[in-house]
């Protein structure tokens, strides 16, 4: 259980978050809501662990997850804005090398066969340099299949994917759910996943005209 | 843990012989450098003689900062530098892997180079043995001193010049001690103290460097 206990964060000179706290369980979707510069990344980075809050705790399963470090790592997938993939690596490769870093190694069979499901064939041993923006998403995605973190961190996961790939990813967050997963997400597109039975948390949140 | 170091590290080869640019870069630089001044100076053997040991290792350190700006710039601009830090792995054995790989790729070309550059000199083989042998012990240490200061600068603009300011001060030992060596043995004294040195300050920076680095980058990449 990920619990957010009177969280601030500080950003420059602004104060972006201040006195949040939530707690989210097992089989628990939380949806970020919040408009442009609300502090959405800011909040995902911090609890991730990227960058220090400057009041309050995180709490992963009751313990403070600064102290439990990469006890906490090892429990979370973070996808972010930078698809974290190597333009010079292949797709193949890169996919190797993030599930060989988060200390679960795969053969190349598995990594050609999930890209494949990624929707990817043909495209496995290309540099990533020469795909488009979607097609490396699918690359820097095709983590959450391997994944066995429990808690998943995604900051716009949709971005660049076309009408299909949305769909399956919302599939494997459906699925990561229900298989008692957390999951953190923020989107400003509309999506199924989001109008069903979710958390909400509003950062931010102004009255109407005073954006 | 050494399964992640393996990785960075092979990962980081890869991409350097895929990207050939930036090693044959520094490489040439320091031949080129190194080249410059019997030209300059002149075919006057006595004088290059007594300037040999300094010259190549003042090319050597401008050459070894020279690659540095972008050991970790890269990873921070396409995201990879946020996936290594929060890898269930420590992260000073991530940065160990990196410079690791930065050493053989630009750093080790550069000492196997040098003999051939020092016959220039009229250096002798005896001298030429030293010479290679304080650049092997000196250049891994500056690697490893220069990637604090890499650290220290990415996302900053003009980051390069801002690393050579940082770092070449703490260079400055190894300089000493490593040009001191050829030094001595060419004066007939004996290398053997710059050796044992050189040594201890390559064995320093391997303990300290990583650990100051890995704290430089959770610091930086905020």
């Amino acid at each position: 259980m990920l619990e957010v206990v009177k969280l601030e964060c500080v950003r420059g000179d602004r104060r972006l978050i201040s006195g949040l706290s939530f707690s989210l369980r097992q089989g628990e979707l939380m949806h970020l809501h919040g408009h442009n510069g609300s502090g959405k990344t800011t909040l995902m980075r911090t609890i991730c662990g990227l960058i220090q809050q400057s009041g309050g705790e995180i709490l992963w399963n009751g313990e403070s997850s600064r102290k439990l470090g990469e006890e906490f790592t090892r429990e979370l997938t973070y996808i972010g804005h930078k698809n974290g993939i190597k333009d010079d690596l292949n797709g193949i490769e890169n996919l190797q090398l993030s599930c060989r870093l988060a200390g679960m190694p795969i053969v190349r069979k598995t990594a050609w066969e999930v890209l494949e499901r990624m929707g990817l064939r043909g495209h496995e041993d290309l540099p990533v340099r020469v795909l488009s923006q979607g097609q490396k998403r699918r690359v820097t995605l095709a983590r959450l299949l391997l994944s066995k973190a429990p808690l998943w961190i995604l900051d716009e996961p949709f971005t660049a994917l076309d009408m299909a790939a949305v769909e399956f990813l919302q599939s494997i967050i459906s699925l990561h759910v229900e298989q008692g997963g957390m999951v953190i997400l923020t989107t400003h597109q509309e999506v199924r996943l989001t109008r069903g039975q979710v958390r909400q948390l509003r950062l931010g949140w102004k009255e109407e005209g005073d954006v | 843990m050494f399964d992640a170091f393996l990785a960075v590290m092979v990962r980081d080869l890869v991409l350097a012989m895929r990207r050939k640019t930036d090693v044959f870069s520094t490489l040439f630089f320091f031949v080129i450098v190194v080249s410059l001044f019997p030209l300059g100076i002149g075919p006057e053997m006595n004088t290059l003689r007594l300037i040999a040991p300094g010259v190549v290792w003042v090319a050597a350190l401008l050459a070894s900062m020279l690659a540095l700006e972008r050991l970790f710039a890269a990873d921070y601009d396409d995201g990879t530098l946020e996936q290594m830090l929060l890898a269930p792995q420590p992260l000073f054995i991530l940065v160990l892997g990196k410079v690791a790989a930065h050493w053989l790729a630009t750093g080790l070309p550069l000492v196997l180079m040098a003999p051939l550059l020092g016959l220039q000199y009229d250096l002798s083989a005896d001298a030429l043995r030293i010479l290679l042998y304080s650049l092997l012990l000196g250049t891994p240490a500056l690697s490893l001193i220069g990637a604090i200061g890499a650290a220290l600068t990415i996302g900053l603009r003009g980051g390069g010049v801002l690393v050579s300011l940082l770092v070449l001060p703490l260079c400055i030992p190894i300089l000493i001690f490593g040009a001191g060596a050829v030094e001595a043995n060419v004066s007939g004294l004996g290398e053997q103290g710059h050796i044992f040195m050189l040594g201890a300050l390559l064995v320093l920076s391997l303990l300290l460097a990583p650990l100051a680095t890995a704290a430089a980058l959770r610091v930086s990449a905020e």
